[in-house]
């Protein structure tokens, strides 16, 4: 309960964005009394990129934070998805995950002092690299809707999808 | 009235309108209000009202009417149930149920007779109608104050009474949970003895009325005390405040239950109406009632539940109670009947069922005879329930059976194959194998063997037979007869004389085909006569054995011939060959005879010759002639006429010959058949040793395998070997093929019982010629045979084993397992009857396909095929032609060879499916620039790491962006001499650069490899230790005294930008600055005395200004200082103080950026910006030019004079995060104009302390804001030569000294520049400094020691991380540095350290810590039992107790042969014994239990040292000279830049001075000598010194001082350059720069 949740766009060397926030944090939100009892923001994000290369799509990498049992401001989950290629409106469930504690006495000393193992940089879930030296534990899902935009892709030779955007917005929500 | 929820909601009564007494109401309605309390009934019932009125009203009567609580409810809980019938039982036989049963009234049954039954019914009825009409009126009264609503005054000590009662009532009535309120309440009544009395009574009363409860029954029920159940759950707070109330309504009560039966009905019934008043008067609001949720104890639960659940035991039953009583259990078993075994089922399981039937009624009817649960034999259903799953193939569970596919090939594997493009499809090549034949076999028995022979020879029988030979020379022989005959016959009459001719041939013929019948007829008669042994050997060994193993049988088929036609046929064969021959012989004869004349002839006229000859020597010698003669005589032998073949002879012969090989006449021509249709001896009837043999047989099997161009294909079904040794197989074998076959091979294989399986033999199988197709190949037989060598311990013969068929065993026979595979191979044919068959153009896919068609193999012979060398001859021979298609394979073969290996084409491919993602050709994917730009990116390649926004378009991409690059790889190897001006140092620099790029790389590697730190941030597990600091910070006070800087917060350098990153310099203050001299216009000591002259007023310089005091007091600002901070050219400057000892205190903010905005860890380690902190002199001079101005206005120039600067490299304050200290200012040994003020201090002891290290000092704090994470070092395990021990030995030491120390560093390891860990003590060594040094002072060795330390201080510093990027402390050796001229401290240290221990000092190598430098590297030297501290990148020398010493901390000391770690409290170098055989002070490493093992050094044995070459020094000078007066120009872009020759060149003369005194002891005659020269000049200027490494730290250098700021216009320079070259290339450079300005 009372979650917030912080997003980011990891994207290549090759994009920009050119409106719209990289980074924010949302409300912090509760849990529904009726069910379903999910936890909903409903934040809209707008986010418009350039490019020159569809290498480094850019991703949206989620960290959703929340107190614990004794208040501490814990991490409850980090996770990221690709921006859909396709123009027009998707819905991505993101598996969301924790990196577990190197062992039980840290667990348990992390759980008492509410300093769990967070990830140095969220971003670190966007890419590859030094994953393998981490353990997760997959903890909740979250909901991003994304309504895409594409513009001049398909002059440029890529062939995304059917639909072609009229204009360079790229509208993310949740 | 409802049963509510939660007693909350008010219900009125629906009740007909009875008469009778109102008063009663209330009760009822309080009752049904707290019957449903929370959870007692969640549902509303109604309850059952209105009830019947009784026929005999009486005064119990009316109570029961007025409370119905004899009724019980509806659906009353079970549990409710069950207690009230305990309780009714318990306390009273009586009728109460009855009442619910109004027809049954009046019966008085099964109820004892009470004797009390005083009671009219008259009076009952009275009392009844009274309660009624009370009940009544007391039920309108609360209907109307329910609408009226108004509160109580005092509802909550009534309510308690209420409560109490309705809790009475309820429990009678319905649930019995309400009961428990009972005893708390009660609890209080003092009466409570009295009321079981009344109970007794009432009992005793209402035993003998039906129907309806007593009066005092139903009374009963407000105040008896049921005190059975002693619950001690609480009761709300508020009937405990009632508690007063209580006792005395309870008083009140037991009076009125007193008087019941004393006191008339009228007195009671008003004391009821009473007490019912009490009620009426209040709201309903009170008749609400609060209380806790009701609850039941778990242990109270599990006490019910325990009455209703039946838990059964799992201890055996005792068979005793399973049987009816007194009967014996009977034990069929033992009784010898039979019974089922019965399935096991576990023994508690079994009592449990049994004692769960034992509860039951007639339980023991389960139970048999012998005590046992009735059951069947086996109770186990013996039919499956599901559905059988049927196996096609027995023995193999259906879930694991394969499913035969066919083949798919797949179209993109295809192009990995080596051949052609165009695919033809598929091959079909049909191997049709049918069967095995064994001709031996290890198991064959001695009949076998005899069998197989003579099978062998029944085929050759047959085989003969079927030619016929005999037959057909026969035929041929009597034609050839009858042509001669006839020829004869003929040519007597025509005489043709071809036919003449023709006869001796014909007569030649008939001789030869006779004797090839003759031949032939012999075979036959042989192989007939063999069968017909063997048959017999087999008959006999049948007898002998007194078994057969084989079914065979031979039939000897007579055929009876006519003796006569028989018998004149032979005689007449044997006629014409007699005849034959004898023409034969005469031939022969006559030729004979002729050779024999001419024979005789010549012997005769030899004889003759002899017989002169004998003569002659007869003469001679006698003796000789007849020794000669003897020998002649001897020599020729007369010829001996040929005899004359007789007839007889010959015919002898004939006979002979005939008998021999031909059938006698009349002989019944013989002709063996040979059948299986005999009778195998049943394996029981045989002896042991067969039926093992016979067992062993069966046991066998075999199979055959496939393999086509040596793979396996495909494999027949295991077969067993028959007991005549035939398997029979008749499978046939599709293979689809693409390759031309090359081989087909079969594999026989024998499998003995289960596991063994052996290869029998191989087979080769041809392959067809291409017209074999499917249907009309015929079945060949292939032989196939084995070495193997098998013995086997029965009848069987074995193989490869020698025996016998005789009993004495002698004639051994050997056999080997041999056999025929009958099997066909032949090509398919297609659907449309096109043969599967590679064409022959097509066969271009492998090598010997292509050599089939052009028949290498004819030429060089199958073994050619594999050496290449052979084939490529023959290629060459041949005249292949390259351009056929059909060649290609092999001229790439050829090509191959040719070119030298002899290397078949591998297609092996590391990213097989690399291809299907290339999306553009290679070609065109290095011709574009984008992907090379983003490849290159991807590579992180420095130039493009962080390139950002690769152009999308390829136009877009200049040419430019490669340059930098191109320029850089081609360069790699030029050497550039421009930057460096000298050629070594390109060199060098050279070389370093490409080291530093392998460590580039290697760090490059490294920081993708991630350890979990670098990912997660983890919270650790706090020590005892930190909990304790945390505990103990909590009780420090909160602003301490003297406040410490706090840790701050570390950032990460990933997400910066330009402009986040400061520096901040906080400039404390200085000791110590030079002062002005006095403006010397007059030439106060022009004289060459004035060194002496001030020296001698060295000691008391305030004599020599006290005596002008007005003029001095008013020139008291000596010197007016500032500091000027530059970094990356960014200047900032401080306000400017007075005096020698200025305090500042003030911080600047310098922005950093870092180079090509990269803010990783490791760019900024390489960062070689420097922070420059001059300290400048600001002067003013008036520069009114008019004394007429002077009045109304101020004009001055503002000069600043150069003092000294500190430099600290920004790498140092990046990986210190913080520089706090007093430094050294650098102050040039000269400055002009200035003088350093030793003695402006008042107490001179001050002084003295200082004066023991000349210089000015200033406090800086640095840092940088935010405070960056320094990188970490490779995390890279390096390969080393030292020993494993050694190095395990370093490793625990390292860990014991860092538990012991946390802080101080322990150095055991370093690493070389090959990247290898080295021991650190095999650095230290003895080495000989330059010989030219130790030349120029021979006789002190002190100056010398400080002559050595400058000049290891003039080798350039160039800290590690700067030229390896990243923090891998690479060590050279000694040489490796001279050669480089460029390294850190410890280079410096090492050597520096090496030289005094060449020079015969005791020398250490300290492992310390240092400002600015921080971890450092320092030499110890022992002088005159003094310790001193040298610092060998400056060359500057401090004893032990010297407060300005840079070195902080010292950690480890270092010998050539030991390590001794600091155990001492302090580390700092005044507060510690360097002395380290104390053990309890340092703690070495090798020590006794660890001795030294003597480490070879790896420095070399000696230095050699390149002279210093004066001439390139000049040359250097002058360039450099050229190149500051063109900066300072070009600094100067506004205003013209003068240069002073004159000043110049007196300067130039200065400086070789100064190199010789290494800058120290010179004093400022300089000042005076100018002054002298030039005249009327204010001159300010000073040198520089510096080691030399290449220009642009000159540049920067002079830059940084600030000279070419004068911005007086008649402003004019001076700049002298001065290199000394040392050995080795190691040079010094001085800089004298100097502003004149013309005094006017």
């Amino acid at each position: 309960d009372d979650l917030y949740c912080k997003f980011s766009f990891v994207y290549g060397q090759d994009w920009v964005p050119t409106a719209g926030l990289e980074e924010g944090i949302s409300q912090i939100t509760s849990k529904s009394s009726v069910l379903p009892t999910t936890l909903v923001w409903n934040l809209p994000i707008d986010i418009t990129f350039k490019s020159t290369n569809p290498f480094g799509w850019p991703q949206i990498v989620l960290s959703v934070y929340g107190p614990d049992f004794f208040g501490h401001d814990v991490v409850r989950g980090y996770g990221a998805v690709h921006v859909p290629f396709v123009p027009g409106r998707h819905k991505r469930t993101i598996a969301m995950f924790v990196p577990e504690s190197t062992s039980r006495l840290q667990q348990l000393t992390s759980w008492f002092t509410g300093r769990r193992p967070e990830f140095t940089d969220p971003k670190v879930v966007a890419q590859g690299e030094g994953r393998e030296v981490t353990r997760v534990r997959s903890q909740g899902f979250v909901t991003v809707c994304f309504n895409v935009m594409t513009k001049d892709l398909h002059k440029l030779g890529y062939d995304v999808g059917s639909a072609q955007g009229p204009g360079p917005q790229g509208f993310h929500s949740f | 009235m409802y049963w509510c929820e939660g007693g909350a909601v008010r219900s009125s009564v629906p009740r007909p309108s009875v008469p009778g007494r109102a008063h009663a109401q209330p009760r009822a309605r309080a009752l049904a209000l707290r019957g449903c309390g929370p959870g007692a009934f969640p549902l509303p019932l109604p309850f059952p009202l209105p009830f019947p009125l009784p026929a005999r009203p009486g005064r119990a009567e009316a109570a029961a009417a007025a409370f119905p609580f004899p009724q019980p409810p509806p659906f009353p809980s079970r549990r409710g149930r069950r207690r009230l019938r305990c309780r009714r039982a318990a306390a009273e036989r009586s009728s109460t149920m009855s009442a619910a049963r109004p027809g049954a009234a009046g019966a008085e049954r099964e109820l004892p007779p009470v004797p009390s039954t005083s009671r009219t019914s008259f009076a009952e009825l009275s009392v009844r109608q009274r309660m009624r009409d009370k009940l009544k009126a007391a039920r309108i009264k609360a209907e109307i104050t329910l609408s009226q609503e108004d509160p109580s005054p005092q509802p909550r000590l009534l309510k308690g009474i209420r409560e109490r009662k309705a809790g009475v009532r309820l429990d009678k009535t319905s649930d019995n949970d309400k009961f428990r309120e009972m005893p708390e309440g009660e609890s209080h009544l003092p009466s409570k003895v009295k009321f079981r009395d009344s109970v007794k009574k009432l009992k005793q009363k209402s035993t003998f009325q039906n129907d309806l409860p007593s009066e005092e029954e139903a009374y009963n029920f407000f105040t008896f005390n049921f005190d059975a159940v002693p619950e001690k759950i609480k009761v709300g707070a508020r009937k405990k405040n009632g508690l007063n109330e209580e006792e005395e309504v309870g008083e009140e009560c037991v009076e009125t239950h007193e008087d019941e039966q004393e006191e008339d009905e009228m007195d009671e019934d008003v004391r009821l109406v009473k007490d019912d008043d009490l009620f009426i008067g209040q709201t309903d609001e009170d008749l609400l009632v609060m209380k806790p949720v009701d609850w039941e104890s778990y242990t109270e639960q599990l006490k019910r539940e325990k009455e209703f659940l039946f838990v059964p035991s799992m201890s055996a039953v005792p068979t005793s109670e399973k049987m009816p009583s007194n009967v014996q259990p009977r034990y069929l078993e033992d009784e010898g009947l039979y019974t089922g075994e019965r399935p096991f089922v576990s023994q508690s399981n079994q009592n449990i069922l049994e004692n769960r039937i034992l509860r039951q009624d007639q339980g023991k009817e389960w139970f048999g005879d012998d005590g046992k649960i009735l059951a069947l034999p086996n109770p186990i259903k013996q039919p499956p329930t599901r559905p059988p799953i049927f196996s096609l193939e027995e023995g193999i569970a259906p879930e694991l059976e394969t499913v035969y596919r066919k083949a798919i090939k797949m179209t993109s594997t295809n192009q990995y194959f080596v051949g052609p493009g165009d695919f033809q499809g598929l091959f079909q090549l049909d191997i049709d194998i049918s069967g095995l034949i064994f001709t031996h076999h290890p198991c064959f028995s001695r009949e076998h063997v005899l069998a197989a022979k003579l099978a062998q020879l029944y085929d050759q029988y047959l085989a003969r037979k079927q030619k016929n030979l005999t037959k057909l020379l026969t035929d041929k022989l009597h034609a050839l007869r009858s042509a001669v005959q006839y020829s004869i016959e003929g040519g007597g009459g025509d005489g043709v004389p071809v036919a003449q001719q023709s006869i001796p041939e014909y007569k030649m013929e008939i001789r030869q085909t006779r004797r090839l019948r003759d031949a032939e007829q012999e075979k036959d008669r042989t192989l007939l006569k063999t069968i017909i042994k063997v048959w017999k050997q087999i008959k006999s060994l049948r007898d002998f054995q007194r078994f057969t193993n084989t079914p065979m049988k031979l039939y000897l088929r007579k055929e009876e011939v006519d003796q006569k036609s028989d018998e004149k046929a032979y005689e007449a064969e044997i006629q014409a060959e007699i005849k034959e021959l004898l023409e034969e012989c005469m031939e022969e004869y006559e030729k004979k005879m002729e050779e024999y004349k001419t024979e005789l002839q010549d012997w005769k006229s030899w004889k003759k010759a002899q017989k002169s000859k004998k003569k002659k020597k007869k003469k001679d010698t006698h003796v000789d002639e007849e020794s000669e003669d003897y020998e002649f005589g001897e020599e020729r032998v007369k010829p001996i006429p040929p005899k004359m073949a007789s007839t007889l002879e010959i015919e002898q012969q004939v006979r002979e010959k005939a008998d021999n090989c031909r059938r006698k006449p009349g002989e019944p021509i013989l002709v063996p058949e040979l059948t299986l249709s005999g009778n195998v001896t049943p394996t029981e009837q045989c002896p042991r040793a067969e039926v093992v043999r016979r067992e062993d047989v069966k046991k066998r099997s075999a199979f055959i395998k496939v393999l086509f161009n040596s793979k396996e294909v495909s494999r027949t079904v295991t077969r067993p070997i028959s007991s005549d040794f035939r398997v029979h197989f008749g499978q046939i074998f599709n293979l689809q093929i693409i390759n031309w076959p090359e081989s087909l091979k079969l594999q026989i294989y024998e499998t003995t019982g289960i596991s063994s399986t052996t290869l029998l033999a191989e087979a080769f199988l041809p392959v067809p010629e291409t017209a074999v197709l499917t249907g009309s190949a015929p079945l060949e037989e292939i032989e196939f045979s084995s070495d193997q060598r098998v013995m086997l311990d029965h009848e069987g013969v074995g193989s490869g084993v020698s025996f016998s068929f005789e009993a004495d065993g002698s004639n051994k026979l050997t056999l080997m397992t041999s056999g025929k595979v009958s099997s066909s191979v032949s090509w398919a044919v297609g659907e449309k009857g096109i043969p599967l068959i590679p064409q022959v153009s097509q066969q271009s896919t492998g090598v010997p396909s292509t050599l089939k068609n052009i028949d290498a193999i004819a030429s060089i012979g199958t073994s050619g095929l594999t050496d290449m060398k052979k084939l490529a001859k023959w290629a060459a021979e041949a005249k292949l032609d390259p351009n056929d298609p059909n060649n290609a394979a092999l001229m790439q073969l050829i090509m191959i060879t040719t070119s030298g290996e002899a290397h078949v084409p591998d297609f092996f491919r590391l990213e097989q499916l690399q291809q299907e993602f290339n999306f553009v050709s290679d070609e065109e994917f290095n011709r574009s620039k984008r992907f090379r730009l983003l490849q290159l990116r991807n590579q992180e390649v420095a130039e493009f790491r962080n390139y950002k926004q690769v152009p999308l378009h390829e136009r877009e991409i200049s040419e430019k962006i490669f340059q930098d690059y191109e320029k850089r790889m081609q360069e790699r190897d030029v050497i550039d001499s421009k930057n460096y001006l000298d050629a070594h140092r390109a060199v060098v620099a050279n070389y370093l650069q490409k080291v530093r790029e392998s460590v580039i790389n290697r760090f490059l590697i490294a920081k993708h490899h991630f350890v979990l730190s670098d990912l997660v941030n983890e919270e650790e597990i706090p020590s005892l230790g930190i909990l304790g600091l945390g505990l103990f910070k909590l009780a420090e006070p909160k602003r301490p005294l003297r406040p410490r800087r706090k840790e701050r917060k570390k950032v990460t350098a990933q997400n910066l930008s330009d402009g986040d990153i400061k520096l901040l310099v906080n400039i404390v203050r200085a000791y110590d600055i030079p002062v002005r001299k006095p403006v010397m216009s007059k030439l106060q000591q022009p004289s060459k005395s004035s060194r002496a002259f001030k020296e001698m007023f060295a000691a008391s310089p305030s004599a020599q200004s006290s005596p002008n005091s007005p003029d001095w007091a008013l020139n008291q600002v000596l010197v007016r200082p500032f500091v000027e901070v530059s970094f990356q050219r960014t200047v900032c400057r401080t306000t400017t103080a007075e005096g020698p000892s200025p305090c500042w205190n003030e911080e600047l903010e310098l922005p950093f950026k870092a180079p090509n905005g990269d803010y990783s860890t490791h760019s900024l380690q390489s960062v070689k910006d420097e922070v420059f902190i001059n300290v400048f002199d600001e002067v003013l001079h008036d520069a009114v030019e008019d004394d007429r101005e002077r009045g109304s206005g101020i004009h001055t120039h503002i000069e600043r004079h150069w003092l000294g600067c500190v430099k600290i490299p920004f790498t140092t304050i990046y990986f210190q995060a913080r520089i706090d200290g007093t430094f050294k200012v650098n102050i040039p040994p000269v400055l002009l104009g200035y003088s350093k003020e030793k003695n402006m201090g008042m107490e001179r002891g001050y002084d003295s302390v200082r004066n023991l290290s000349e210089g000015s000092y200033i406090t800086l704090f640095i840092t940088i804001e935010p405070q960056l994470i320094p990188g970490e070092s490779v995390r890279e395990k390096f390969d080393s030569q030292e020993d494993e021990k050694l190095l395990q030995a370093a490793e625990k030491y390292e860990a014991e000294c860092t538990s012991k120390f946390p802080s101080r560093q322990c150095l055991t390891t370093v690493i070389d520049l090959d990247g290898k860990t080295v021991f650190i003590t095999r650095y230290i060594k003895p080495l000989n400094p330059p010989q030219e040094l130790l030349d120029a002072v021979p006789d002190r060795s002190q100056t010398a020691a400080e002559l050595v330390a400058r000049y290891v201080a003039l080798i350039p510093f160039l800290p590690d991380s700067v030229s390896f990027a990243g923090i891998c402390d690479l060590w050279s050796t000694s040489d490796q540095f001279l050669y480089l001229l460029a390294g850190d401290e410890e280079e410096h240290a090492v050597l520096l350290c090496n030289y005094f221990l060449g020079m015969g000092k005791k020398a250490w190598l300290i492992i310390g810590n240092a400002i600015p430098e921080g971890p450092t590297a320092y030499v110890l030297t022992l002088e005159q039992s003094q310790y001193v501290i040298w610092n060998p990148s400056t060359g500057c020398f401090y004893g032990q107790y010297d407060t300005f010493c840079p070195l902080q901390n010292v950690y480890c000391l270092i010998s050539s042969d030991n390590i001794w770690f600091n155990l001492q409290e302090y580390d700092s170098p005044g507060r510690i014994n360097f002395d380290v055989s104390k053990p309890k002070h340092w703690k070495p490493f090798f020590s006794r239990s660890l001795p030294f093992p003597g480490l070879r050094s790896i420095q070399p044995e000696e230095l050699t040292y390149e002279h210093s070459d004066k001439a390139a020094a000049l040359e250097l000078q002058s360039r450099i000279e050229k190149i500051l007066k063109d900066k300072i120009m070009e600094w100067r872009p506004t205003r013209p830049t003068r240069w002073n020759r004159y000043c110049t060149s007196t300067l130039r003369s200065f400086l070789p001075l100064l190199e010789q005194n290494q800058g120290k002891d010179v004093e400022d005659d300089h000042q005076a000598e100018l002054q002298k020269q030039l005249g009327d000049y204010r001159v300010s200027g000073f040198p520089i010194h510096m080691p030399y490494s290449e220009v642009r730290p000159l540049i920067e250098a002079v830059h940084s001082t600030r000279v070419h700021t004068i911005d007086v216009s008649n402003v004019e320079f001076a700049l002298a350059v001065y290199v000394h070259a040392y050995p080795q290339n190691v040079l010094s450079v001085w800089i004298y720069v100097a502003s004149l300005v013309q005094n006017r």
